[in-house]
């Protein structure tokens, strides 16, 4: 038997992933790296995942893999902020110069 | 009473609504940068609110883990080049993955995990470690650490296909038999498959495997989510799984190809044989291009990573201007590849001022070359590589940039060498092509002064 919250959890899933594809539809090539860029910030929210592992964590050997994960997940959060931050500056900048 | 522990939800349904408002900015020009700030308030106040989680422990740890990960990641993307910002999209998708392995590791030495968190963390764990080391690889490879070029071997893809299948069975075995060293191996055979798979693939394919990977590493946040029932977790990794698909197919339909032929083609390891190319390259002064161009009607501009390297757009801007200045029209050329991603050229030049409008993509272009004076090829190789279209080429049916076809085609090149897929370039030796070797900035730079005087 299935659960209830298991149901709750892929209908939650099914209609995240119809968002996903809707939001991108039709981009402009222009676009693309930086699309790649932030989408690899979001999932960064591993990190909220790795801070409850990490303490949580009872044993020497999950203390450890806790660890890796929250040193990991705080890289992709704040190296996947910097990159995309850089890359749509240019935008800006062009933008300022045209207006 | 309101205990602190039921606003932990609420904050990460504002979270994920900001996230997906941040993926719908960031799709159009004008509202993309308000995107990524937005997302970035929504990551901390998530990050923050977490620590209200009941039964935390282990702080210290975690404090340590936050300031250097959190650190190391800052300070590396504001110090590299804006050239190099390929591979750091795809080192921090292998974070995010690893992380991902890693979080789901912890979860399957849990001695009371139930068999439905065990079987989603199975799968994040093989998931997030084939992302890890696939991102890792790409890392290497753009960052010129590792050969570029595929790397293949006798029977490679059945032996793939056996790492992936032993990884599962392994998989599978420790949801049975839950052991430590069932779990390292389970892991191990994760992170080969991961290295297997990313090693055939060719430099010229690596933005469509990263923004594969990326997908991927949402997946395994998805699933991630479901075994620790983190609904912020579910959601926002399957943004991304789904939302990383859908690029990723646009990616590698920009390039003509499909992701079957991008993951097994081992694009560009085929030797060439018998393939000798006729004439021979011919040099020209940058003073003699810019008489030519100066009595051009129409002058063409295909940039390439050289133009990147070089931070050579504020020149070719300034090229721009003091060509129409003297009524010649200008365009540019845009390959969707040009560049190490999609766009990467789109960005410079519009950094350096030059208008959307100039900016024509392949198809539109293409017509337009055999009515061009002259075609200025600036740092590009493989994407104007007539060879693309020759039978046996390792670049063939890659779509390319007609530029032979107009009546005088200068190409800017810092030396002899090869394009990044590693092919000889039959353009260089073709009878209208004329090489104008150095710097892209300076050269370009020269081609202003020189056009100033005529």
């Amino acid at each position: 038997m299935i659960s209830p919250e298991v149901w709750a959890a892929i209908y939650i899933g099914v209609l995240a992933a119809f968002t996903g594809f809707e939001v991108i539809g039709r981009v402009p090539v222009l676009l693309h790296t930086p699309l790649m860029s932030g989408s690899n910030f979001i999932h960064g929210i591993i990190l909220v995942g790795a801070m409850v592992a990490l303490g949580t964590a009872t044993t020497t050997l999950q203390q450890a893999l806790g660890f890796v994960a929250v040193l990991m997940g705080a890289m992709n959060v704040t190296g996947g902020y910097a990159v995309t931050e850089r890359i749509l500056e240019m935008f800006k900048r062009s933008k300022g110069k045209e207006g | 009473m309101v205990d602190l522990v039921d606003i932990i939800d609420p904050v990460y349904i504002l979270t994920v609504l900001f996230f997906v408002l941040a993926l719908r900015w960031m799709s159009r020009p004008e509202t993309a940068r308000n995107g990524i700030v937005y997302a970035g308030a929504a990551m901390l106040v998530a990050t923050l609110i977490t620590f209200l989680t009941p039964g935390l422990g282990n702080f210290a740890l975690m404090g340590i883990a936050l300031a250097v990960g959190g650190g190391i990641g800052w300070y590396a993307a504001r110090k590299v080049a804006m050239t190099d910002m390929p591979q750091m999209v795809a080192i921090y998708n292998g974070m995010g993955g690893g992380a991902a392995g890693a979080v789901a590791a912890v979860e399957l030495l849990n001695a009371n995990i139930g068999t439905g968190s065990a079987t989603l963390s199975v799968v994040a764990g093989i998931i997030g470690a084939v992302s890890f080391a696939g991102s890792l690889i790409a890392f290497l490879k753009l960052q010129g650490w590792m050969r570029a070029k595929p790397l293949t071997f006798p029977g490679q893809q059945p032996v793939n296909l056996g790492v992936l299948g032993l990884a599962v069975v392994f998989g599978v075995l420790l949801l049975v038999h839950p052991v430590p060293s069932g779990l390292a191996l389970f892991f191990a055979l994760a992170l080969g498959f991961g290295f297997l798979m990313a090693l055939p693939i060719g430099g010229a394919d690596m933005p469509v495997v990263i923004s594969l990977f990326n997908a991927l590493t949402g997946i395994a946040v998805a699933m991630d989510g479901f075994a620790l029932t983190n609904y912020a977790m579910v959601v926002a990794g399957t943004l991304v799984g789904a939302a990383g698909s859908m690029l990723t197919i646009l990616m590698a339909r920009a390039m003509n190809r499909s992701i079957g032929n991008v993951l097994f083609g081992a694009f560009g390891a085929t030797e060439e044989e018998g393939a000798t190319i006729q004439g021979s390259m011919k040099s020209i002064e940058a003073d003699d291009v810019a008489v030519m161009m100066a009595y051009a009607q129409k002058v063409i501009i295909a940039p390439g990573y050289g133009m990147a390297v070089a931070q050579a757009q504020h020149k070719v801007k300034e090229l721009m201007d003091v060509l129409e200045s003297k009524g010649v029209q200008v365009k540019f050329a845009i390959h969707p590849v040009a560049g190490r991603m999609p766009g990467h050229m789109n960005v410079l030049l519009a950094e350096a001022g030059v208008p959307y409008d100039r900016l024509l993509d392949r198809d539109e272009v293409n017509p337009e070359f055999p009515s061009a004076d002259v075609v200025l090829v600036i740092g590009a190789n493989d994407v104007v590589n007539p060879a693309a279209r020759r039978a046996g080429s390792p670049l063939q049916g890659m779509p390319i940039l007609d530029v032979d076809g107009a009546k005088n085609v200068i190409v800017l090149k810092r030396g002899q060498g090869k394009g990044f897929a590693g092919v000889e370039n039959d353009l260089f030796y073709k009878d209208n092509a004329r090489m104008l070797y150095g710097d892209a900035q300076a050269t370009v730079g020269k081609l202003v002064q020189a056009l100033k005087k005529t």
